[in-house]
């Protein structure tokens, strides 16, 4: 340690000497730790809902991978909590206890320039911190990243569009966008769903807070993920990945079935359109107006790829990727103005007769 | 030996000029200067216009989010909000800001009478200076002739295919492009001058390991700078041949790879948070001694920890990737880079602590803002060890709690640190001192609504709120956090006000001050406030690391002990 004393009285140059302000600065310390223990109660108060929740909380994880991430996460968070209160509680103790009093005698503190020890402490302790933790990390990104899948993992592909998501089921030949089916996976017997992310046009993002961590989906480039979620219900999450204009409401949801529901859901998907006389009128509108270009309803002329699949449309609750539910108004308000359901959709304005709209929703509504 | 008074005799070099003279007059000598402390002041207020119009844009979108379908702006309004915040905060007010203050005090504090090419650094500015044009010209010109302007509306990373042609019609992403293309080169033309200054131009016995931390740390920068603006003004280039002359580099459409862009982009852009924070550690290093009337704790430990962050912040910038689906083995890697720079980042904390350890700290303001960044920093470090690990990135990575951990950084670390700077270097820039009671109610305001603003904001992101959105639905349960998120910024708001005022008001009307009034040990504080045109009438010769502290205590010199 090269320390000395400066006996050395100090000039007071120009009458700049400060006022002292301890209780100013207790008091700013004090704010900041309660406002960091606001962000982890406020962030931890919804981790006790359990199953699905509206808010998406990455502290109410409800699959394999997201519950790895949710551990880490605790782990890393303690740590670092430990080390905010020493370290903060070091500079608040040194920013109160070496402030300069008002009785000061106006000499100068003793001159120390470093001591080696010291700085050995607090190099190799940090260091020991930063192994645990890598090795912490490694080893969710190994069980996340490098799991295997038993045979019967159902196999899905996503595929990113702006602003909307698209779900191939190949292992059942069918399409369907917006709404994720898997089924439940039980944890004795495991069946995980396998997602490969694809890109149409831009950069997108998966991500379902309960289920998984994010992995964008890039055009050009094969991703992949898997969830297997342990509880029923619907969970939600959102493109995470800016994508264009309607980023905000690229909404995507998760449905989770039993097996047996799930299996009727693919069943039914699998079906062909229904076709209903009744609605002829409408189908002859689809059928004869742009919306074939970018629309598939399997079993007639309508074959595009560019917006999602309707041949099912009604066995979805909401239209627009979750920009809206799906009701006759909303269908209705959807094929006349989407931008006032999605300002800046891909879908355009169809400049229909009121009459071909009414025809035209009908036949939807009958695509159930 | 260093002489105490150099001032003593004053050098004339340039003829006295009388009180008032034209405002062309004095334009044109701004214009046409070459002058290292004029262009620091340029770079600075340039740098201080820009942060108040990226500070306008962040409270648009601020009053946006505050409750959930909000309509206040369009969609893509507020996509042009966040590209054109992020690009001007980052490019035209940060750099310019921490350039600004490498200017002026770097040849004041090695004892030089410039910079080492005073031509090149007008030029550096004017570069920047231009790329800000160009970039907010896209308002006018951005759809090209036949139709109203548009800024780029990217994202300030500017992820392709969204660049190109097919999904950014119009002009809006070359100024973009452009823009940040000129001001780099102004930003590589800073860093050969100030590392050529740094190098070159120190003072008679001012060997490296006496350089203040202020010259170590700028070094530091100067040569990220130099490594990093590459890669990108590369991508720049690159990106502009895919849009105009048939490239394919990053068109997906055509077999280029949207990931190349980012590796481009970030390894560009993750050095860059250290180009801007190290000079921001290099303001704290100065101040905290001089205020807890102690030399830094550890300089060769400092200096050792700068290099180092240097070294390994070039080996990190994939953890801005850690989403796009790397290897299991490249995710490790980066996590185990990423964490790695936090030891000497640690070290630089414990340091400063140890400077104020045994100290008797005066709280002036300049000192309050340093403990308030040291603060903040800590907490920034710590959430950014949070991110380091890749598979708790993979949930909070592009969600408001990245937000929240970078705005922890650049405003909570570095913006901190150049109020700091500001507090301790204007009465030496002007011979005026700023109003210390103007001065605290800046720091109260602003640091409770930084806290009220970024404390609450990592909240959403912990609860799935993906950052970029324009809106947001009620039943996710973000209002509140946002709300509060929000209301912080009228505190931020007023805070700056009462800085500006403060900086307007003593610009005019402040009491004069000596040459040094916070009892400094640097060399800048040896000559006169302002300084002349020449710095030093004659050149200062050192002996320590604080050539004034040997000088104001003769009984008991530094160079003793070094």
């Amino acid at each position: 340690m090269c320390s000395r004393s400066a006996n050395c009285g100090r000039q007071n140059s120009t009458g700049q000497s400060q006022p002292v302000k301890g209780p100013a600065k207790w008091a700013l310390q004090c704010a900041a730790l309660l406002c960091f223990l606001a962000i982890v109660s406020g962030a931890s108060a919804s981790s006790f809902a359990g199953g699905p929740s509206s808010t998406p909380s990455i502290f109410n994880p409800a699959s394999t991978p997201a519950h790895d991430i949710y551990h880490l996460s605790l782990f890393v968070i303690a740590i670092c909590l430990g080390i905010f209160l020493v370290v903060f509680s070091l500079i608040v103790y040194a920013a109160v206890k070496f402030r300069a009093r008002v009785s000061d005698d106006g000499r100068e503190p003793p001159q120390i320039y470093g001591s080696n020890q010291v700085e050995l402490a607090w190099t190799v302790i940090p260091i020991l911190i930063v192994v645990v933790l890598f090795l912490a990390a490694a080893r969710v990104i190994h069980a996340v990243e490098d799991a295997r899948f038993p045979a019967d993992a159902i196999e899905v592909t996503a595929v990113g569009h702006q602003f909307w998501w698209e779900f191939q089921y190949p292992g059942y030949g069918f399409i369907t966008a917006n709404v994720l089916h898997v089924p439940v996976s039980d944890p004795n017997h495991p069946r995980p769903t396998h997602i490969t992310l694809l890109s149409a046009d831009t950069d997108h993002s998966f991500w379902v807070p309960q289920l998984a961590g994010k992995i964008d989906l890039i055009p050009n480039r094969k991703n992949e993920m898997w969830i297997d979620p342990h509880d029923l219900g619907t969970y939600v999450g959102q493109c995470a990945q800016y994508c264009g204009v309607e980023h905000a409401k690229m909404l995507l949801t998760v449905d989770v079935q039993s097996p047996e529901e799930f299996e009727r859901w693919t069943q039914q998907q699998k079906s062909p359109a229904m076709v209903s006389d009744q609605v002829a009128a409408g189908r002859q509108v689809f059928e004869s107006n742009a919306c074939v270009n970018c629309h598939t309803v399997t079993g007639t002329g309508a074959n595009g790829k560019f917006g999602p699949d309707l041949t099912h449309l009604m066995s979805r609750t909401t239209i627009a990727a979750g920009a809206a539910t799906n009701t006759q108004d909303n269908l209705r308000l959807w094929v006349k103005e989407p931008d006032a359901i999605k300002p800046g959709a891909l879908m355009p304005a169809m400049q229909l007769e009121e009459r071909d709209v009414d025809a035209l929703v009908a036949y939807l509504m009958s695509l159930q | 030996m260093y002489d105490a008074q150099p001032m003593s005799r004053p050098m004339v070099v340039s003829p006295e000029r009388a009180g008032s003279r034209p405002l062309v007059q004095v334009l044109h000598d701004w214009i046409v200067t070459v002058d290292h402390k004029k262009l620091g002041v340029m770079y600075f207020s340039y740098g201080i216009l820009f942060l108040v119009i990226g500070g306008v844009e962040a409270s648009i979108m601020r009053a946006q989010l505050a409750v959930a379908n909000n309509h206040l702006v369009s969609p893509e309004t507020f996509n042009r909000l966040f590209t054109m915040h992020g690009t001007t905060m980052i490019f035209f007010a940060a750099m310019p800001i921490v350039f600004g203050f490498a200017n002026y005090l770097m040849p004041l504090m090695i004892g030089a009478r410039d910079m080492a090419f005073p031509r090149l650094n007008a030029w550096s500015f004017w570069m920047s200076a231009l790329g800000g044009i160009i970039l907010y010209f896209s308002f006018i010109g951005g759809s090209g002739l036949y139709g109203a302007g548009t800024a780029p509306d990217v994202g300030w990373f500017a992820y392709a295919p969204l660049t190109s042609p097919a999904f950014s019609v119009g002009h809006s992403t070359d100024y973009w492009i452009i823009g940040i293309l000129v001001s780099g080169f102004g930003s590589i033309g800073t860093a050969l001058n100030v590392l050529t200054t740094i190098l070159c131009m120190r003072c008679p016995g001012m060997k490296l390991y006496r350089m203040p931390l202020f010259a170590w740390m700028n070094t530091v920068m100067a040569v990220l700078v130099l490594v990093a603006i590459g890669p990108l003004t590369a991508a720049q280039i690159m990106l502009l041949i895919d849009r105009y002359l048939g490239g394919h580099f990053f068109d997906t459409q055509a077999g280029g790879s949207a990931v190349i862009w980012m590796h481009f982009f970030w390894i560009f852009g993750h050095p860059e948070v250290y180009i801007l924070v190290l000079p921001a550690f290099a303001i704290v290093s100065e101040v905290i001694p001089v205020f807890s009337r102690k030399p830094i704790f550890g300089y060769s430990i400092m200096v050792a920890a700068t290099v180092s962050i240097g070294f390994i912040s070039l080996g990190v910038w994939a953890h801005h990737m850690f989403t796009v689906g790397m290897t299991s083995y490249a995710n490790a890697f980066f996590v185990a880079s990423t964490a790695a720079i936090a030891v000497p980042t640690g070290i630089k904390i414990f340091n400063w602590l140890g400077t104020m350890w045994g100290g008797k700290i005066r709280y002036s303001v300049a000192m309050m803002f340093c403990v308030g960044f040291l603060c903040q920093f800590l907490i920034a470090g710590l959430t950014g060890i949070m991110l380091s690990a890749a598979p708790f990135d993979w949930q909070l990575g592009n969600s408001y709690f990245v937000v929240a951990h970078f705005h922890y950084v650049i405003l909570g670390g570095i913006v901190m640190a150049v109020f700091a700077g500001v507090y301790y270097w204007f009465p030496k820039v002007t011979g005026k001192m700023l109003s210390e009671t103007l001065g605290k109610w800046h720091f109260w305001l602003f640091v409770i609504g930084f806290h009220l603003t970024f404390d609450f904001m990592h909240i959403p992101g912990l609860l799935g709120m993906p950052r970029r959105i324009y809106t947001y639905d009620a039943s996710r349960g973000w209002e509140i956090w946002n709300l509060i998120v929000s209301i912080g910024v009228i505190f931020q708001v007023l805070g700056i006000l009462f800085w500006v005022v403060n900086l307007i008001i003593t610009f005019y009307k402040g009491k004069k001050t000596g040459n040094d009034p916070w009892d400094a040990w640097t060399l800048e504080w040896s000559t006169t406030s302002p300084p002349p045109d020449y710095n030093f009438a004659t050149i200062p010769v050192v002996r320590s690391r604080r050539p004034l502290w040997d000088s104001k205590h003769p009984e008991d010199p530094d160079w003793k002990y070094e």
